[in-house]
């Protein structure tokens, strides 16, 4: 797997910029788009592109920053568990009074990033694997949360509704705040050092440090990055909700959907090579195919065996293409 | 995390000639603080209810521990060989819930369909390794699409509620055992099974030539290539190995548990957790047998001790989380200092 390299774009720009992986994504995401479409129009059901999209900011702001730690070849699956936090310290904290908005907002990014800095801190300092540290971590806040809470907590003011509710136009402002994240993301990514030095340490963390990237310090950024999009996450879904519960992220499986997620979008699982634009596009393929079942009223369980089969998929087929690149 | 994770070509031939006993010391060395943690677990257990020490008290501890261990043994030959094997949770509810759909409480048909549950274990792990191996996914993606697979099939096959009940000459092997031996008065079925996988997981380690290939794959693919070593083949062969265990653990859960469709749920992340306390690394290359099921079985105490101390659920998740992450950062930091 020596064979990645430092750079972000690794097969040649094409167009505009977009390399080829990430057309070839597009390409798919249009594919899929117009068949469900399609599909859905046939059998007399109605296309809600702005229902789709709001549906979708939930996970993809946590694919965001799991795309981060992925790149720089860690891993987050306390996630779930992080927006859990989230959503009920917010509305515990705000107790629905509109003077506490900002309290609120403070603390559950406080937390966020605290989480974030021991998860990086136990990956970095500790030499834990990332999957063992944030599987351990997800237990912990697990326990922690499920014996301070045992149902919904609180209530957020009605003001800080228009966060899951409102729109610009005819933009809802969850969606823009979404697109504004991706959009950070892309230039930390593109044109930042943290963001060349983060695909250098997923390439491969040895020749990073031995070139004198801090590996250490960008692994924890990305992990602290990571758990802010989780607070995003999660001060969304309880504006939605008006209060949060403990089940809110565990029941959403952001954990191994937004791992999905990355991986769909072309981001490869070992670190160094990926995006967040890709991200993008297999977050909204995960939610153009759960539209489309919901209307063709498949069984929810067929679902999950139908997702299963069409994430494995999409990965063999990237897979054979880089090798075919490699050849 | 011991030294026998061979890294270059010549490293390789020369581990190859070790004596077997000496590999498997040199294996099992470095998961040393494993054993020093189930033993004090198991003091503290002791002092907490000193009926523990008596031998039926401890036989149905194993006889609880019986399934983790033979799933940690599993899963352990996937984590050696570099990989991961996400599916087995719900590879175990699919056994429970086939085993009650298809007998359907009929004590006749518990052999064929037992039989017929090994089959399933096989292709499902065949078609991990298959398509882990030849359609290069990363094995994190493949047994979690797995994972999907099964558990969306077994409530699609249940219709959401499972159906059907368990034969009794099914539920033997979690729930009876040999009745009136001296001392132990009951011999539960599920220790022999453990104690029969053990044995047999130990020697196909430590001891076949399959055994060292999987070292080998996991240490360092191209000089396991270079040798000789089809790693494809041994990394398939790892993950049918570890769905045959999760079969396994399965009709024993099945036996003591009874029927429901999440017989299987978190299976797969004790197991890792146990394959990782047992000194085993991520991304392969090292690991031992014995300390893998020990790890196991720390895990297990561990549950155990909770409960004597009245801790409730939640605050028994966080414990053991941040156990997990502090002996594993224990076993780096010793690695780090040598």
């Amino acid at each position: 797997m020596n064979a990645t390299t430092a750079a972000p774009n690794r097969a040649g720009r094409n167009w505009r910029g977009l390399d080829s992986d990430t057309a070839l994504i597009y390409g798919v995401l249009s594919l899929v788009a117009l068949v469900s479409w399609g599909l859905i129009l046939a059998n007399g059901g109605q296309i809600n592109v702005a229902n789709t999209l709001v549906r979708s900011v939930a996970l993809g702001m946590v694919a965001v920053g799991q795309t981060l730690v992925i790149l720089g070849g860690s891993l987050d699956l306390s996630v779930a568990y992080q927006v859990s936090v989230t959503a009920v310290m917010a509305s515990y904290v705000m107790q629905g009074n509109p003077d506490r908005m900002i309290l609120g907002v403070v603390v559950v990014t406080t937390i966020g990033l605290a989480i974030g800095l021991a998860n990086g801190l136990i990956i970095t300092v500790l030499g834990v694997n990332p999957f063992i540290a944030t599987l351990g971590m997800a237990l912990v806040l697990r326990g922690v949360l499920n014996s301070s809470f045992d149902n919904f907590a609180g209530a957020v003011p009605e003001q800080f509704q228009v966060l899951g509710y409102g729109a610009i136009g005819p933009v809802p402002l969850a969606v823009l705040l979404f697109a504004a994240v991706v959009a950070i993301a892309w230039i930390l990514l593109r044109a930042t050092r943290f963001g060349h030095h983060l695909y250098a340490i997923g390439g491969s963390e040895e020749t990073a440090r031995l070139s004198g990237v801090r590996s250490g310090r960008v692994v924890i950024g990305a992990h602290m990055l990571c758990s802010l999009t989780c607070v995003m996450t999660g001060l969304f879904i309880v504006s939605r909700l008006r209060a949060g519960a403990p089940w809110v992220g565990p029941d959403g499986n952001y954990d191994l959907e937004s791992i999905a997620a990355v991986v769909l979008g072309g981001t490869a699982l070992i670190g160094g090579r990926g995006g967040v634009l890709g991200t993008v596009a297999g977050v909204l393929i995960l939610a153009l195919l759960d539209n489309l079942f919901n209307q063709l009223e498949v069984n929810t369980f067929l679902k999950d065996v139908l997702r299963g089969v069409i994430i494995i998929t999409a990965v063999a087929v990237y897979a054979l293409r880089t090798r075919r690149g490699r050849a | 995390m011991s030294a026998g994770s061979p890294s270059t070509a010549a490293g390789f031939e020369q581990e190859l000639t070790r004596p077997w006993r000496e590999r498997a010391w040199r294996q099992t060395r470095g998961a040393a603080p494993i054993f020093a943690i189930l033993l004090s677990l198991l003091v503290w257990i002791a002092i907490r209810n000193p009926n523990f020490t008596d031998p039926p008290v401890f036989l149905a501890f194993l006889k609880r521990a019986a399934p983790l261990m033979i799933l940690a043994a599993g899963q352990l030959f996937v984590i050696i060989s570099g990989e991961f094997d996400l599916s087995v949770g719900a590879l175990i509810t699919a056994v429970v819930v086939a085993a009650a759909g298809l007998t359907e409480g009929d004590p006749g048909r518990t052999w064929w369909v037992i039989a017929l549950l090994f089959g399933l274990g096989a292709v499902v792990g065949l078609l991990n390794g298959l398509i882990t191996t030849r359609l290069r996914v990363p094995s994190f993606i493949t047994t979690l699409g797995m994972l999907l697979v099964l558990q969306g099939a077994v409530l699609f096959w249940s219709g959401g509620a499972p159906r059907g009940s368990l034969p009794e000459n099914f539920r033997i092997f979690g729930r009876f055992g040999f009745e009136s031996v001296p001392v132990i008065e009951q011999l539960p079925y599920s220790v022999i099974i453990l104690a029969f996988v053990g044995i047999v997981a130990i020697l196909l380690l430590h001891r076949t030539t399959f055994g060292k290939q999987l070292f080998a794959a996991g240490g360092n693919r191209r000089a396991a290539t270079l040798s000789g070593v089809d790693v494809p083949l041994v990394r398939t062969i790892g993950f049918v190995l570890s769905a045959t265990s999760a079969v396994i653990a399965g009709i024993l859960v099945g036996g003591f548990a009874g029927i429901s469709q999440d017989a299987g749920a978190g299976y797969e992340f004790q197991a890792i957790s146990a394959v990782v306390l047992g000194g085993a690394a991520l991304g392969g290359g090292s690991g031992a047998m014995v300390a893998a099921m020990a790890g196991a079985l720390s895990l297990e105490a561990l549950f155990t001790l909770l409960n004597l101390l009245g801790l409730p659920k939640p605050s028994r998740d966080a414990v053991q989380g941040l156990i997990i992450i502090g002996a594993v950062a224990f076993a780096a930091y010793r690695l780090r200092r040598t």
